[in-house]
């Protein structure tokens, strides 16, 4: 049996020399002599790796130094990547143009990444972003702890922004005690979108403030083998499925906690509105909606794979052919409670221990400005717009030539989400599909796994309930007063 | 000798150091001000906490099910490639591309284009079996992620047991053929006790690289669904970076550091035989 | 000549096998090449889309921002903390291999005992330091991190590769009369160069591809390739083809380095095998 050891792991990688065959400076084996390098050449080697060597740890140790020197002054920002974000990122020359003593880096992260991200960075001050993109999740929650900056002050500097501009929806859900702590660069809501021709094949056409049972009625009528009716977020996430739910949730009159902080996912509320949407899903939904996210949604809704889709207004511009051509646009829809949808914008906001807010405020403003709207629509397409932050963006008659029907859909719906009267009854927190809280990032990511769980067959609604009880149950003990 | 002791030493005992530290602590970084001696309440709460349970079975199993099949083929693999077969070295090439891709861009690859159940490729390619609409990732997500850990890993174990392999001297396998030996008995008898030591070493580093699974995990079923594939690193993960929990998440640091460790011994002591140092000649 | 069909029927039957399983291997790296080349509804077409004109549109739009940073980061990351993995991890090996130490099995244990402890648990301490040290958005925090990553696995396969050199070699050296360093240098480095060459694309490649530590410290100076990678990934768009085409660019140095040192492997794989 031959020794266990490392010896014959490598007899391959190391040619075995016979004793005895070594002579001098050179190696023999098999009276074959090695194409090593000669003396000479070896040490030119030895010092080229080690002056290599140097010069890269030198030149590390020098990078990461800060941005350029003298007058310039670099701004790091971090973004969540997205359609209107790349945008951003192509015209920034025509900020650097009019402010040519502010360098902006743009830092694109997956929106989880980002939002880990930031908030450490946020968290322990190490100034590694002086303006980042953070969603009305988390405005509320930093402009309490002191984490980012007031903008009051400076908007009032800037006579330009004109802060009555933005849409009344988004303006309270940036706020914090009256004073806005963001600025919002995009904002959305979530609408019902459907294709006109596949509905009106089984004699249906689809009011503009449906019921969720009309809906349902509807995405069965028209679900077939090949085409499904109706596509519903599975994903796990709190901000991914978990978002439409909620906004089922609510309409159905249900809501996470009382005003004692008592969670409320034992209601009979929770069990239909929960229900309602995963049976639906089952009945009428896409195949792999454990797996359906925004991205998957719109995907096979441009495909034709799904009659209807219920999502984020923004959906709609991504429509291309068929789906553009046919798709009609409906309100949010309801069950026991109105305007149901939901509210997201993607802000810019900046730490309240940075150096550079100057800088900082000067590129938030034009970013989020009127002008930057029109540079957009002019120099990349009106369809390319970031939507849902200015009532002025809708008055534009290019950008409803280039919206056309879901424009005032879109405004409508955020001008109606109010992030602090979303639910039936009183509920002590703000947030239409989440919970406005600390824990709710990984409180509302185990809720919505366990629904995945239920989607996937592995349990029933009321097994997931009862989990999903027990967590919000710890959470909303540390609130109780 | 000593650089790389004192180098390894300061910089890598460091965070376990810091770990240690932090995990006596309640502090949870959403909430400045948190910072708080907690004597061993971190690990008071580990007890209770039905999710370390699961996410310690799910690791021993992904990582058995992953080394388990992965050896295999790589062994399977390394022998076709030991023997007569045209076109060996573009094989081997190809055969290691997996394990180039970087890991998040392999999984989302494998998620998004190849499993789908609406525009991925295998359930296309199923049709006719009328499996097109299986959603693996969801349904079958434990298999799904061991699957994809497989295709990353064999192509590792097939080097290193390749390698043992092409050092077995041909003539004892001829030698043996002559005698009239079968394949199958050449095979367990020579081929086998020598590639054992590959093998082995295969096993070992890649059951540490395994044990440490996060980024498919992340990418294909963020743990789920529930909590069926949450492992110990991705619970860590959701402990420290969804939960903000440092204190806690230490506390799982700390536990599943002396866990590996007592595994490991036992582990090396007793089943792997290359830990054991013979005299040398 | 019935033998020599029959081998040839043999060799033929097991080539099919073999390029069998390697096409499957390979196969989901091919097919996201091919994604790399497609326009972004036809990556994610239902059913997908097989046979389409490639074009280069994808391509473009990843290579028009400022990319070079993050893959001449990413180089020296991987190229410097490889070199520390070598320079710092042969010594060591060299010790544990050749002139035993007393306690050497538990320090090989010692040295893989530091990859228990699971990143997530570490990091946030880890940031807090880089930031004390003024050390977060500089590429040497990373050069760092990765040598002490790879390190203890360094230090396992060159150890391997040591134990094959006949203990003979070194007793001839001494008699010459040569020192340490030419003792290294001459004799040890050239006869395990092929070892030398598979650990350091070992180490380059976990170096490469390293995400997670990478985006925790750094920002926009040091950003490094997976990062470049991850910034594809949208929530508002479709994404695929992008994100194709920047994992094949991505993987193109990684792959070459692989080349190249297999072309080492290969020569020492047949001069051992010949005996």
């Amino acid at each position: 049996m031959t020794t266990l050891s490392f010896d014959n792991v490598v007899k391959c990688f190391a040619p075995s020399v016979p004793a005895g065959q070594f002579k001098g400076g050179e190696l023999f084996m098999n009276d074959r002599k090695f194409g090593f390098p000669d003396r000479q050449q070896r040490w030119r080697l030895v010092a080229m790796t080690a002056i290599g060597l140097i010069v890269a740890l030198a030149g590390a140790a020098c990078s990461g130094a800060g941005g350029g020197g003298g007058s310039s002054k670099t701004l790091t920002v971090a973004a969540v990547d997205n359609p209107q974000m790349a945008d951003l990122k192509k015209l920034l020359s025509d900020f650097h143009s009019a402010h040519s003593d502010i360098d902006v880096k743009i830092v694109t992260l997956p929106e989880d990444q980002l939002r880990q991200q930031v908030t450490q960075d946020v968290a322990a001050n190490s100034g590694r972003f002086d303006l980042f993109t953070i969603g009305t999740y988390e405005v509320p929650l930093w402009a309490k702890k002191g984490w980012i900056e007031n903008l009051n002050p400076y908007i009032a500097k800037s006579s330009d922004y004109d802060v009555n501009d933005l849409i009344p929806g988004i303006r309270t859900a940036l706020s914090y005690k009256d004073n806005l702590y963001a600025v919002p660069f995009y904002g959305e809501s979530s609408m019902l979108m459907y294709r006109k021709d596949m509905l009106a094949a089984k004699g249906i056409t689809m009011p503009d403030h449906p019921t969720w049972d009309q809906v349902a009625a509807a995405a069965k009528a028209v679900h077939t083998s090949s085409t499904s009716g109706i596509c519903l977020r599975g994903l796990p996430g709190w901000g991914e499925q978990l978002a439409p739910l909620d906004t089922v949730v609510n309409t159905y009159g249900g809501r996470w906690f009382d005003q004692q902080w008592n969670a409320q996912l034992n209601t009979q509320q929770w069990k239909d509105a929960v229900s309602f949407y995963i049976n639906l899903i089952k009945q009428a939904g896409e195949p792999g909606a454990g797996n359906a996210g925004f991205v998957e949604c719109l995907n096979a809704y441009n495909n034709g794979k799904v009659a209807m889709w219920y999502d984020a207004t923004v959906g709609a511009s991504n429509f291309t052919g068929d789906a553009a051509k046919n798709s009609g646009y409906a309100y949010a829809p309801t069950k026991v409670k109105d305007w149901s949808g939901w509210l997201w914008a993607w802000s810019l906001a900046m730490p309240s221990s940075s150096k550079k807010k100057d800088a900082a405020w000067t590129f938030a403003n034009w970013a989020t400005s009127k002008d930057y709207i029109k540079l957009v629509g002019q120099k990349l397409g009106w369809a390319h717009v970031p939507p849902g932050t200015r009532t002025s963006t809708y008055s534009l008659a290019e950008y409803q030539a280039a919206a056309g029907g879901f424009a005032q859909v879109t405004m409508e719906s955020i001008a109606h989400a109010d992030v602090t009267h979303a639910t039936v009854d009183p509920v002590p927190y703000v947030g239409i599909q989440y919970v406005d809280i600390d824990e709710f990032q990984q409180l509302g990511d185990q809720v919505s796994q366990e629904f995945a769980k239920v989607i996937a067959g592995g349990q029933t609604v009321d097994q997931a309930l009862a989990k999903a009880q027990a967590l919000a149950d710890a959470v909303g003990k540390k609130y109780k007063t | 000798m000593l650089p790389a002791f004192i180098y390894i030493f300061l910089v890598t005992q460091v965070p376990f150091v810091l770990t240690i530290y932090y995990s006596f602590f309640e502090w949870n970084l959403l909430k400045p001000g948190s910072f708080k001696f907690a004597w061993l309440e971190n690990y008071a709460a580990l007890i209770t906490n039905s999710s370390i349970r699961i996410a310690i079975w799910n690791t021993v199993l992904l990582t058995l099910c992953v080394i388990g099949i992965s050896v295999v083929l790589g062994l399977a693999v390394a022998m076709l490639l030991n023997s007569d077969v045209f076109g060996k070295g573009f094989m081997r090439t190809l055969m290691i591309a997996p394990f180039l891709i970087m890991p998040t861009a392999g999984a989302l690859i494998w998620k998004d284009t190849l499993l789908n159940p609406l525009f991925g490729l295998l359930p296309y390619l199923l049709t006719p079996f009328g499996l097109s609409r299986v959603d693996w990732v969801n349904q079958f997500p434990m298999v799904t992620v061991v699957a994809v850990e497989v295709w990353r890993w064999t192509p590792f174990m097939m080097l290193i047991i390749l390698a043992g392999l092409q050092s077995q001297n041909p003539e004892v396998l001829e030698a043996a053929r002559v005698d009239g030996a079968s394949p199958f008995q050449a095979f367990r008898r020579i081929t086998l006790p020598l590639a054992r030591p590959f093998i082995e070493l295969g096993a070992l580093i890649g059951s540490l690289f395994v044990v440490q699974t996060y980024d498919s995990i992340f990418m294909l079923t963020y743990g789920g669904p529930g909590e069926d594939t949450t492992n110990i690193p991705f619970l860590l993960y959701l402990v420290a970076f969804q939960g903000y929990n440092i204190g806690q998440a230490s506390a799982i640091g700390v536990v599943a550091v002396i866990m590996t460790t007592i595994v490991a011994t036992f582990a090396l002591r007793t089943l792997f035989s290359i830990f054991q140092i013979e005299a040398r000649r | 000549m019935k033998e020599s069909t029959a081998s040839l029927r043999s060799k033929v039957t097991w080539s099919i096998v073999g390029w069998l399983i390697v096409f499957v291997f390979f196969f989901p790296v091919l097919w996201m090449w091919l994604e790399a080349f497609k326009t972004e509804p036809q990556a994610a077409s239902t059913p997908p889309t097989i046979f389409f004109v490639p074009t280069l549109e994808e391509f473009q739009e990843v290579l028009s921002g400022d990319f070079p940073p993050f893959f001449i980061n990413s180089a020296i990351a991987s190229l410097v903390s490889t070199l520390l993995v070598l320079v710092l991890g042969l010594p060591a090996a060299y010790a544990l291999a050749i002139r035993p130490v007393k306690r050497a099995q538990d320090a090989l244990f010692f040295f893989i005992s530091t990859r228990f402890l699971p990143f997530a648990a570490s990091l946030v301490p880890l940031y807090l330091l880089a930031r004390d040290l003024q050390l977060l958005d500089n590429i040497l925090a990373l050069i760092l991190i990765y040598t002490t990553i790879n390190l203890p696995l360094g230090v396992w396969l060159l150890r391997s590769f040591l134990l094959e050199i006949p203990h003979d070699l070194f007793e001839a050296a001494r008699v010459d009369g040569a020192g340490f360093r030419h003792e290294i240098f001459q004799i040890v480095v050239p006869l395990i160069a092929p070892g030398l060459a598979a650990t350091s694309l070992i180490c380059l490649i976990f170096s490469w591809n390293e995400f997670f530590y990478a985006v925790n410290f750094t920002s926009s100076v040091a950003a490094t390739a997976p990062i470049f990678l991850v910034s594809f990934i949208s929530g508002r768009g479709l994404f695929y083809a992008k994100l194709a085409a920047a994992a094949t660019l991505a993987s193109l140095p990684v792959l070459l380095a692989g080349w190249i040192a297999q072309r080492q492997l290969i020569r020492g794989l047949t001069m051992g095998a010949v005996k």
